[in-house]
């Protein structure tokens, strides 16, 4: 994203750190965008607790149909939780390798992070198509719409994330670490590692506590 | 070091995600490392509480959740790099807002429709009457 | 091949909506037309509608604000006309098409005229205010500009193809389920809001991102102006509270296109969630609404009172604290809907509290006002109205807060004149208040203010001449939403709200003639020094128009009130002699990347709606290609030289300091 050059901004370096209460100015391009994503990421954080508490208010709303202790295999979401875990300290390595402008560790880093993505991606996949061919599908009960929905929406979010990965792979294969560049990249860390923290939550609040209750 | 450290050094404040390192590369690494080897650790734990009869059944969701969050503030620790420094007050408190609001819309519906299937009989169950 | 969308979807048998969108129709043709004809094509692509600059970008938010509200006004003198004969009678609405009419009135007025505004402004002087050349992303801005006009082209479209949504202002379920709304007036509802809710969600963050981060130097945050606080506080609760919209929505999309169960009467559905997330979003949604409109005020009071603004840090604790109780209240929209009374009571506590800040800003103005020499032009009597007014709006609504009143009074016309007493006496008052105070500083001369004041005076009494009765037959137990009714104690109370519509329609019609009046005469009304309503805050301190980067330096802040303590030095000649030093300038460039993402957006939208899936996946490949394009621009942005800089604003500087002496030799 572009964002506005202030020149302003850097060149009286005696007036900058004058007092931390007074204000030096416009922030560089760097703060502003990642703040602003930032604030991105929190508002997808709202967006998902209206997802958590929809389920968490339907989750006894069975229908008569299967309910999560019935459905849930542990197993498979212990291997998925670890594939997202790798691809978060993968993708920390990425950010690393951009600072230090090291385009091969880079690429790596990144194909890495995406791979271990796309594993997660087919492993729920896999949990989906599963759970649709027992009969078990969103249109079931209340309760597998609100499950569906919840964990296809962080699903959906890491596709979203893989497209932007590879994008971002692209982009500095053809352009290298420009500093815009390297400011998607930051914004792309924060998106990645956010995803992680949204999937503490899925794997606690609808399969640990889902099988365990 | 790079483009991004450059900024740092003359500025109050920082962007979300980054670090104030004064080390080099290997530090870094071991800083992902060290939220790695916790993230597993916790999460392991949380697997494993799930599945034991070897605590107290009713404690089980309480550790769970307590696990989940010790293991959010690991990420955002070690991954995000939000920390209580002064260069990122500004990212705390957006933070703090975001979560203040999280609370309040899980817990407010919680309470409102645990209150209202309450007091008003959901309407699957009002089918089933009818039939 | 097209899914659902045959010749059927359009409505031939209905004289009304043909009549109304042929007309619109054809004056959208004559200006295309007109401006193809007269060569402006080219100027409009370059300077409007690729435009990365947040004044004009708030300026077309105005517009479309501006627009829109003719759509929804002509929606509500429909709605006025039909109730004063529909006694006895089955008035000229069919149900069916009354239906629509309320719901297009409630989601046009709230999404696309009231948000438009509020957002326009607010992109039209923050930055100014914060003493900056633009906002934290342009581009983003133009993108959240053009997404809410695709919003509003689709709930337009629906006039002509198929048919609007008959379920309200919020479709509630059960009745907006597949079920029971089985054509695609609440898929319009659903997919407008949708890619409008991310227009508006991307100018939040936004503006949150250039409030937080992008500030001139020395201007802390206990130094801005009220103005950028409330604005601050707005688009927080956009950023939190959009989200949950956005989820709500999707959610009612799964229902009604794969068949889940959220809401529905069958599978374990509760259509009760729906509720509650809808007013978790819409509570703040009011405040999101009302908050700049009193920043607006407190900036216009403080100006036309020559004084500081009374209570400066007391205002401001007031908007941070409306900022989170407003997350604290949802529950009183559905007091009646079985929650017990531990529930009942706490919301409705939270909810008298709530007024509590507000009151103290009604204060805060009234003591400003107090000991001032107060100027009674337009902006400031479209803020007393509003103060008369919206203490009104405020105590009915205290009222309704109290649980056990509010059984007697919910859904009544009661609680339709009490939403409209605050919406219009604080919204809709506070943008035209904005309007008038800041449109010299957008286009360099003035508002003609006679027909000003006659718009006002006819707002003003049309609104109490239409709602006062409303309150009144509220409490004679009638019901919002009515196509007809046979009471005879309602019919003349209503008869006398549709005299009220007329006078409102008086005001609009004032406002045209204001607007079409004052261009005409903009020599005459020209104002050269930047100024023309002795400021006090930084927009004023840069000529008007402003040049594309605002301010040739930026200007150091030392205290509260920025401008009038610049005017206040240079009035005492402390004001060294010292050149100002001028660099160049970057700017970022001009990009058709909203326009062409609205493009797909809208593409996408109506191919949702119809059931045309290849043309979704089309638009959804569009959009993203636009990103990729955007993201591979070598060059984002461009540089005017320091010489320009400096050309540009001596000549500028030139032209005030000789307006300025000229007024001081008088």
């Amino acid at each position: 994203m572009s964002t506005v050059a202030f020149a302003e901004t850097h060149d009286d370096p005696n007036t900058l750190r004058a007092s931390s209460r007074s204000w030096s100015g416009p922030a560089s391009k760097r703060i502003v965008t990642g703040y602003g994503f930032w604030i991105f990421i929190l508002s997808d954080m709202v967006m998902f607790s209206a997802f958590f508490a929809s389920y968490a208010v339907l989750v006894g709303q069975t229908a008569g149909g299967p309910s999560g202790r019935d459905l849930f295999d542990l197993r498979s979401v212990a291997m998925e939780t670890g594939f997202l875990l790798a691809s978060s300290f993968t993708c920390g390595l990425a950010t690393i390798s951009a600072d230090a402008r090291q385009t091969t560790w880079f690429q790596l880093a990144m194909a890495v992070t995406c791979v271990f993505g796309l594993a997660f991606l087919i492993l729920e996949g896999r949990e989906f198509a599963a759970l649709v061919t027992q009969g078990a599908g969103p249109t079931r009960s209340a309760f597998l719409s609100a499950f569906f929905t919840l964990v296809g929406c962080h699903g959906l979010h890491v596709s979203a994330g893989i497209l932007w990965l590879l994008t971002m792979m692209a982009q500095v294969f053809t352009k290298g670490f420009r500093p815009d560049i390297q400011r998607r990249i930051l914004c792309f860390a924060l998106f990645w590692h956010a995803l992680d923290i949204i999937w503490i939550a899925v794997f606690t609040i609808v399969y640990l506590l889902g099988s365990a209750a | 070091m790079s483009n991004a450290h450059h900024e740092l050094d003359d500025c109050i404040d920082l962007a979300p995600g980054d670090e104030h390192v004064e080390g080099g590369i290997g530090q870094r690494v071991i800083g992902y490392l060290t939220g790695l080897g916790l993230a597993i650790l916790l999460t392991a734990t949380s697997f494993f509480v799930a599945g034991t009869d070897l605590v107290w059944q009713p404690s089980i969701p309480v550790a769970l959740i307590v696990l989940a969050i010790a293991q959010m503030g690991v990420h955002l620790v070690f991954f995000l790099h939000i920390t209580t420094g002064p260069d990122n007050t500004n990212n705390v408190l957006a933070l703090a807002f975001g979560v203040l609001i999280v609370f309040l819309v899980i817990g407010g519906s919680l309470w409102i429709m645990a209150n209202l299937n309450h007091n008003m009989m959901p309407m699957d169950e009002i089918m089933q009457m009818q039939r | 091949m097209f899914g659902k969308l045959t010749w059927a979807a359009i409505p031939i048998d209905q004289p009304i909506p043909m009549i109304a969108s042929g007309v619109v129709a054809l004056a959208i043709l004559a200006i295309l037309a007109w401006v193809v004809i007269k060569g402006h094509l080219p100027y409009l692509w370059h300077e409007w509608i690729t435009s990365v600059d947040h004044k004009r970008i708030g300026v077309m938010y105005t517009l479309l604000a501006m627009v829109m509200l003719l759509r929804g006004f002509a929606d509500a003198i429909m709605m006025r006309a039909q109730q004063s004969v529909a006694f006895h009678s089955q008035g000229f609405l069919p149900p069916e098409h009354y239906d629509q009419i309320f719901s297009a009135h409630g989601t046009i007025m709230i999404f696309f005229v009231a948000m438009p505004f509020v957002i326009g402004l607010m992109n039209l002087v923050v930055p100014l205010q914060l003493g900056v050349r633009d906002v934290a992303f342009p581009t983003l801005n133009s993108v959240g500009f053009w997404l809410t006009a695709t919003g509003a082209l689709l709930v337009n479209i629906s006039l002509v193809v198929g048919e609007f949504a008959r379920t309200g202002w919020l479709p509630y379920p059960p009745l907006s389920e597949l079920a029971y709304s089985p054509g695609v007036g609440v898929d319009y509802y659903l997919w407008s809001l949708q890619i409008a809710g991310v227009g508006t969600l991307v100018s939040g963050i936004n503006l949150v991102t250039t409030v937080l981060k992008v500030r001139t130097r020395g201007m802390t945050y206990l130094r801005m102006p009220m103005f950028c606080w409330t604005a601050l506080a707005t688009n927080l609760l956009i950023v939190a509270a959009f989200p949950i919209l956005t989820a709500t929505l999707a959610m009612l999309l799964l229902d009604r296109y794969l068949g889940f169960h959220f809401f529905t009467n069958d599978g374990g559905g509760n259509m009760m969630m729906f509720m509650n997330l809808i007013w978790a979003w819409g509570h703040p949604e009011v405040y999101i609404l009302v908050l700049p409109a009193f920043g607006i005020f407190s900036e216009v009071v403080s100006t036309f009172s020559g004084k500081p603004l009374f209570g400066y840090r007391s205002m401001v604790l007031a908007t941070m604290a409306i900022c989170v109780i407003s997350f604290m209240v949802w529950l009183h929209h559905f007091f009646t809907m079985g929650a017990g009374p531990d529930v009942n009571a706490i919301f409705g506590i939270a909810s008298m509290i709530i007024a509590v800040p507000t009151g103290v800003k009604i204060y805060n103005w009234l003591f400003t006002m107090y000991g001032g020499r107060v100027r009674f032009e337009t902006p400031l009597l479209w803020s007393i109205g509003f103060m008369v007014t919206f203490i009104i709006g405020g105590l009915t609504g205290v009222l309704l807060a109290v649980p056990p009143a509010d059984f007697v009074l919910h859904n009544s016309l009661f609680l339709v004149a009490h939403f409209h007493n605050v919406i219009i006496g604080g919204v809709l008052f506070g943008a035209f208040a904005g309007y008038t105070y800041w449109f010299p500083k957008a286009f360099g001369f003035k508002l003609h203010e006679g027909l000003g004041q006659a718009a006002f005076w006819c707002w003003q009494v049309g609104f109490y001449v239409a709602f006062m009765p409303l309150y009144a037959v509220g409490l004679l137990g009638m019901t919002r939403r009515m196509q007809h009714y046979d009471v005879p104690e309602w019919h003349p109370w209503l008869i006398v709200a549709g005299f009220g519509a007329a006078l409102i329609l008086c005001g609009i019609v004032f406002q045209i003639l204001q607007l079409v009046v004052s261009i005409r005469q903009r020599a005459r009304l020209a104002d050269k020094t930047g100024d023309p309503w002795d400021g006090r805050s930084l927009e004023w301190a840069t000529s008007s128009p402003p040049p594309v980067f605002n301010f040739a330096v930026l200007p150091d802040v030392s205290g509260e009130d920025a401008f009038w303590r610049i005017k206040k030095r240079a009035a005492e000649g402390t004001v060294s002699d010292e050149k100002p030093e001028y660099r160049d300038i970057e700017m970022p460039r001009n990009s058709p990347t909203g326009f062409v993402c609205a493009f797909f957006a809208t593409m996408m939208g109506f191919a949702l709606i119809w059931h045309i899936w290849w043309m979704v996946a089309a638009g959804a490949i569009g959009a993203f290609a636009t990103f990729i394009v955007f993201a591979w621009r070598d060059h984002d942005e461009y540089v005017i030289p320091a010489d320009e800089v400096a050309r540009i604003d001596r000549s500028s500087n030139a032209q005030r300091q000789a307006i300025l002496s000229a007024q001081a030799a008088r």
